[in-house]
């Protein structure tokens, strides 16, 4: 199926929510396994169509789920994610499976060891299905920059989930898993949430370790959830969040506690729309909505007005020098001698051309060059050094704005999902990330909850963002507007 | 970040060093100064770059074991491989290590941010280096070298080593190789790179100035500084000038130079190489040079303008190291005395001068406490022995059993040296009470209090000069550090006594050195030696010069001169005779006393 | 600062990261580059002189390993994904210069 088919958007959850499910099967209720095969079924349904996977674990799945029920007839716990199908981003690492970021350059690799993220849900004691495409190394905003295909979006199969955690995205979406995990560097869980019609959540720098996380702009990026609603998105967060010694940028703290806090209501919570991000480039179908959002949380009785964050301007410029800087230096271990794919040649050094020529695919190597002209000599103070410097900028002007609010609102994209194809400039495909990048920069959290759809049928997110460590309140607002969200658009 | 370069870059008009700082070059008694085929005279301009292995149990940024001559691709994780999604940690140890370093060398330990400096190359996992650049974290130093001058030391800075390539096929080089093999064991190896200031201005002082750091650098435990396994590597930045400019000319840096003897030929090559060119017109391309210790020359490796542009930018996976003033003093006072204050102290108390190669060598090889205690040792032997030179007067012996010995037999499991590089001790047990049992580091900790070092001053002189040669020329390097001071105290007090010649007790000693068990008497008596007593030596004398009358007049009526070449002869004879027993110095003694 | 990427310029780079590009490919990323970086020049243009530069939202120092030992891989781990290995190492074709 390739037209559009709005009425029918993400599939119902076979199995409820990711809360639901952790409660039946801790209580013995329903099996593990039962619950995978109901979400077995829907990847066999429509995967196909979709591509939101790159790997499918289904059979080492089953064994998951099954020694989940025998721990839990023993009368054990097997944790607060017990018996939760999960879809992995393909650059989290994990051990025995094939990952690849969707590059030619990784194809086949199979990492010896997990990610921390791994780790805390395998003894959180979810059931992982599978690794999820992307834009080739979370480069992109679309999944179309894929070296394996690009993922469609569940509710319009013409076009793109967003990027670059498209797959994630959209096996959420489709109801291939209650939640997934991705990985935000611009925008790349927020906008395909987004697009997808599901929440997505970028917490704040250093709470989630990023050992594992195949790296693609340090100090960046940052590993968060998708799920269908916003208390699964909490749970998820939890179980990974917290230090970790592994990663030196991880926060020293314990992980936040959300849940608890989901229905304390916002009554008081002081609200500020971002003038900057309500203008020129948005969509006024987002726009409206992103206002709708604001009254919503009026109504719920948080005190909403508009406030100024005028260093946002500058964060698509910083951005694009930062992330490209840091993953020019992030890539350049793949070159054929240790892992990954070789092109074989007469000299060690023809060898590394010939191999990083034929893995990498072209928005990869834009953004390699980029980066490597950001940072060769005479420019790094111009580019690199100047763009750390709007950061702190950008931090300051939110920081100034979090004076006077407990959280901020703004449009997820600045549109609805675009057709497959649409774009071809890469500038313009990074205009997409315009509302989602500053908080990167920043280093603070936000979430895109869905909230309605545009004129076209498609879903809309909205933003919220918060202050550093600001999770809890973010996600009091995002429950609210979940609460309120227009229905006409989700079915579940 | 600043426009510095710890490469160097060529053409600044005000030359800098990579902080910024002017360079300026020291005078000095020693400069080497090379005459290039026109005969003009060209002064060296040398600084060193030291890089040191530290010696810590793990990797600079990974758990990951810091093992030298393991089996390929063991010593290894996946941080070590830089597989994709891992993560550097700063290993605490070596930021220490580090910090000990400024501390020993006077330096300022200042706030300190890695950075990545990125070039391809094979056994670099990453395909770039996690490296220190405008922010080291040790800056401005200086180290006194033996002979008095002083070196600055520019930076210091935490690094991660690169893994090893080896070329198969060709004649086993690089250049013809057919293919090669790396190994990442090395990878990852804290590596401290000391970079010091143009203040070498010999050969001899590059290699005094290594010698020295390397002492410094064993001495405090922060590396193993073994040039020959490749944990201290040197390369030299050489240039020359006119003689008796203040000019900065281009410099080259030379690598490969894998002993202090080539360090001291590749800087003079180097020096007459530069001089050449300078005098007939041509220019010194700054560059990389690879010494060839056969050809006994330096070739181009690659010239500064071809160069890596190694984009550095601060390491975006790792946070500032901020030691604090509070923690560096902490760290400042656990320093050891260091070889500067250790050369003073054997000096004053043996009598001997500070630049004496005797004085020198026992504390470059870290043998000096060994030697105090074994004096401080012959005084309290001295003393109990009937006629001791030191019998019946102010009891500093009695003090230094009451207060250095005594204590010892019941401190014999003491801890390990403070900055030991790694657990597993290759010091030999002390379980004994038995305090000859004691071992030299044991004995030199109680030694180095007043009392000790009052015991060791108030020793003969014939002993001060027995034990400096033993430890100078007879223990060695090897295996004599393990020998307790107490039982090279018993031998030197037997020498002393006239109990055993010197060459007996070089004998003995070698015994000591490889029969823990063994006594200088029970070896003494073993062996037979016996001291001769005067009465027999005399008559042995008298032969020798009944059966030799002409070189006896020569010698009895000789100058001073004829007559020292004549005691050799006469001493050698008494001792062919003797097989060995007799004492040289007495036999001198009767010659001079039958010649008058 | 206003800085117009070359042609040259491109090719450089390129060089720099391991990447061989064709001319047509070269046209193409000169256009492309030089697009974003003037975009870029908003930020270039400002004058930052006395702000400080910002990397992680929560300020941290300090962040230290004890120096113990962890797990290994072991050789056969550590080469498994080796395109080419050979006598426990990894194999490479002739290395031409020496390390920087």
């Amino acid at each position: 199926m390739t037209g559009p088919s709005p009425s029918s958007p993400s599939s119902p959850s076979p199995a409820g929510t990711a809360r639901e499910i952790a409660r039946s099967v801790r209580s013995g209720e329903r099996s593990a396994v039962d619950v995978l095969d109901g979400y077995v079924a829907a990847i066999e349904a429509r995967e196909t169509e979709i591509h939101a996977f790159n790997e499918l674990t289904l059979d080492q799945a089953r064994t998951v789920a099954a020694d989940i029920d025998r721990r839990v007839a023993v009368g054990e716990d097997p944790g607060p994610l017990a018996g939760v199908p999960i879809a992995l981003k393909d650059n989290l690492c994990t051990r025995g499976v094939v990952t690849t970021c969707s590059s030619k350059i990784l194809e086949g690799w199979i990492p010896p060891y997990d990610a921390t993220v791994v780790q805390r849900l395998v003894a959180a004691g979810s059931v992982a299905v599978g690794k999820t495409n992307l834009d080739e190394f979370a480069m992109g905003s679309s999944t179309e920059n894929s070296a394996f295909g690009p993922t469609r979006n569940p509710h319009d199969t013409s076009r793109v989930p967003g990027g670059s955690s498209g797959g994630s995205a959209a096996a959420v979406a489709a109801g291939f898993a209650p939640v997934s995990l991705g990985s935000d560097t611009g925008g790349s869980i927020r906008q395909p949430a987004a697009l997808c019609g599901v929440v997505g959540v970028k917490p704040t720098y250093g709470l989630v370790s990023r050992y594992g996380l195949i790296a693609f702009a340090s100090s960046l990026d940052q590993i968060g959830p998708f799920a269908t609603t916003v208390a699964d998105a909490a749970v998820v967060l939890e179980a990974i969040a917290g230090h970790d010694p592994a990663d030196a940028t991880s926060i020293p703290q314990d992980a936040p506690s959300i849940v608890e806090h989901l229905d304390d209501g916002i009554a008081g919570l002081r609200v500020g729309v971002i003038t900057e991000l309500m203008g020129e480039g948005i969509h006024p179908d987002v726009a409206a909505r992103v206002r709708e959002a604001a009254e919503a949380l009026a109504a719920a009785g948080a005190v909403v007005e508009e406030v100024s964050v005028p260093a946002v301007a500058y964060g698509l410029s910083a951005y694009y020098l930062i992330a490209p800087a840091e993953a020019s230096s992030n890539l350049a271990r793949f070159d054929g001698v240790r892992y990954g794919l070789r092109v074989d040649a007469a000299t060690t050094n023809e060898m590394m051309v010939a191999t990083r020529t034929a893995g990498f695919g072209a928005e990869v190597k834009r953004r390699i060059m980029l980066g490597t002209y950001a940072l060769s000599a005479g420019y790094y103070d111009a580019f690199y050094g100047q763009a750390q410097k709007v950061r702190t900028l950008i931090a300051r002007d939110f920081a100034t704005a979090y004076e006077r609010f407990d959280v901020l609102l703004s449009p997820t994209s600045p549109t609805t999902a675009f057709e497959l194809g649409a774009i071809h400039d890469p500038l313009t495909m990074y205009l997409n990330d315009i509302c989602t990048i500053p908080t990167n920069l920043a280093g603070d959290p936000a979430m895109s909850v869905p909230f309605g759809t545009g004129s076209d049928g498609l879903p809309i997110g909205v933003q919220v963002l918060a202050p550093t460590l600001g999770e809890v309140p973010m996600f009091r607002a995002a429950a609210v507007l979940e609460a309120a969200a227009p229905t006409e658009e989700v079915d579940r | 970040m600043t426009d510095t370069d710890p490469t160097g870059s060529a053409d600044r008009s005000v030359p800098t060093d990579s902080l910024g700082n002017p360079i300026t070059v020291p005078d000095s008694d020693d400069i080497l100064v090379v005459s290039a085929a026109d005969g003009s005279r060209w002064e060296l301009v040398c600084g060193l770059e030291v890089h040191a292995e530290l010696a810590t149990r793990t990797k600079m940024f990974s758990g990951a074991p810091n093992r030298f001559g393991d089996e390929p691709n063991t010593n290894i994780d996946p941080v070590t491989l830089g597989l994709p999604g891992t993560l550097p940690v700063v290993n605490e140890r070596a930021v220490e290590l580090a910090a000990t370093f400024g501390c020993a060398v006077g330096a300022t330990v200042q706030r300190s941010v890695f950075s990545r400096k990125n070039y391809f190359y094979p056994d670099m996992p990453k395909d770039f280096q996690i490296s220190q650049y405008d922010q080291p974290i040790v800056i401005d130093g200086t180290l006194e070298l033996p002979s008095g001058h002083v070196v600055g030391i520019e930076r210091a800075h935490l690094e991660e080593d690169t893994g090893k390539s080896t070329h198969v096929g060709g004649d086993g080089r690089i250049h013809g190789a057919d293919h090669s093999l790396v190994d990442y064991n090395r990878a990852g190896v804290p590596l401290l790179e000391i970079v010091s200031r143009p203040h070498v201005r010999s050969a001899e002082q590059a290699r005094a100035y290594v010698s020295e750091l390397r002492s410094i650098l064993v001495a405090c435990g922060i590396s193993d500084g073994k040039m020959e396994e490749g944990s201290m590597r040197v390369d030299a930045n050489v240039s020359v000038r006119p003689e008796g400019s203040d000019e900065i000319r281009t410099r080259c840096e030379i690598k490969n130079v894998n002993s202090l003897r080539s360090l001291g030929r590749a800087i003079e090559y180097e020096a007459t190489r530069q001089a050449d060119l300078h005098a007939s017109g041509d220019r010194v391309v700054q560059e990389t040079r690879h010494w060839n210790e056969a050809d006994g020359r330096t070739s181009t490796m690659r010239s500064k303008e071809e160069a890596d542009d190694y984009r550095y930018f601060p390491e975006p996976d790792l946070v500032p190291i901020d030691l604090g003033a509070e923690r560096v003093a902490a760290i400042a006072a656990t320093l050891p005395l260091l070889p500067a204050a250790r050369r003073a102290r054997l000096a004053e108390v043996t009598g001997e001068a500070r630049t004496a190669e005797s004085v020198v060598v026992v504390v470059e090889r870290g043998q000096d406490d060994q030697a105090l205690a074994a004096l401080a040792w012959t005084t309290h032997l001295a003393s109990e022995s009937e006629g001791g030179p030191h019998a019946g007067e102010p009891d500093v012996a009695g003090r230094f059993m009451a207060e250095v010995v005594e204590p010892l037999a019941i401190a014999v499991a003491p801890a390990p040296k403070p900055n030991a590089p790694s657990p597993d001790s290759s010091a030999p047990a002390e379980s004994s009470a038995d305090p000859s049992a004691a071992s030299a580091a044991s004995v030199a900790r109680w030694v180095l209090t007043d009392e000790g070092l009052a015991a060791a001053r108030e020793a003969s002189d014939a002993a001060k000069a027995r034990v400096l040669v033993h430890v100078t020329q007879n223990l060695g390097a090897e295996g004599g550090a393990d020998l307790s001071p107490l039982r090279l105290a018993e031998l030197v007090a037997m020498e002393v006594a006239g109990e055993l010649t010197a060459t007996q007790a070089k004998q003995v000693l070698a015994e000591l050195v490889d029969d823990p068990a063994a006594t200088a008497g029970s070896v003494a008596t073993a062996k037979g030696f016996e001291a001769m007593d005067t009465g027999a030596l005399e008559a042995q004398v008298d032969a020798i010069i009944a059966a030799n009358p002409s070189e006896w007049e020569q010698f009895r009526t000789g100058d001073p001169k004829v007559r020292g070449k004549l005691t050799g002869f006469f001493v050698g004879q008494v001792m062919k005779a003797t097989k060995g027993q007799a004492d040289g110095k007495q036999v001198t003694a009767l010659l001079q006393s039958k010649a008058t | 600062m206003s800085v117009r990427i070359t042609r040259d310029d491109v090719a450089h780079v390129a060089t720099l990261a391991r990447l061989s590009l064709a001319d047509d490919e070269l046209d193409t990323f000169t256009a492309q580059l030089a697009a974003v970086l003037e975009h870029a020049e908003d930020v270039a243009a400002l004058d930052l002189a006395d702000v400080p530069p910002t990397s992680h939202p929560v300020p941290l120092v300090n962040v230290l390993r004890p120096d113990v030992p962890g797990p290994t891989l072991s050789p056969e781990d550590a080469l498994a994904a080796a395109p080419q290995a050979e006598d426990g190492r990894f194999r490479v074709p002739t290395i031409l210069g020496e390390a920087p």
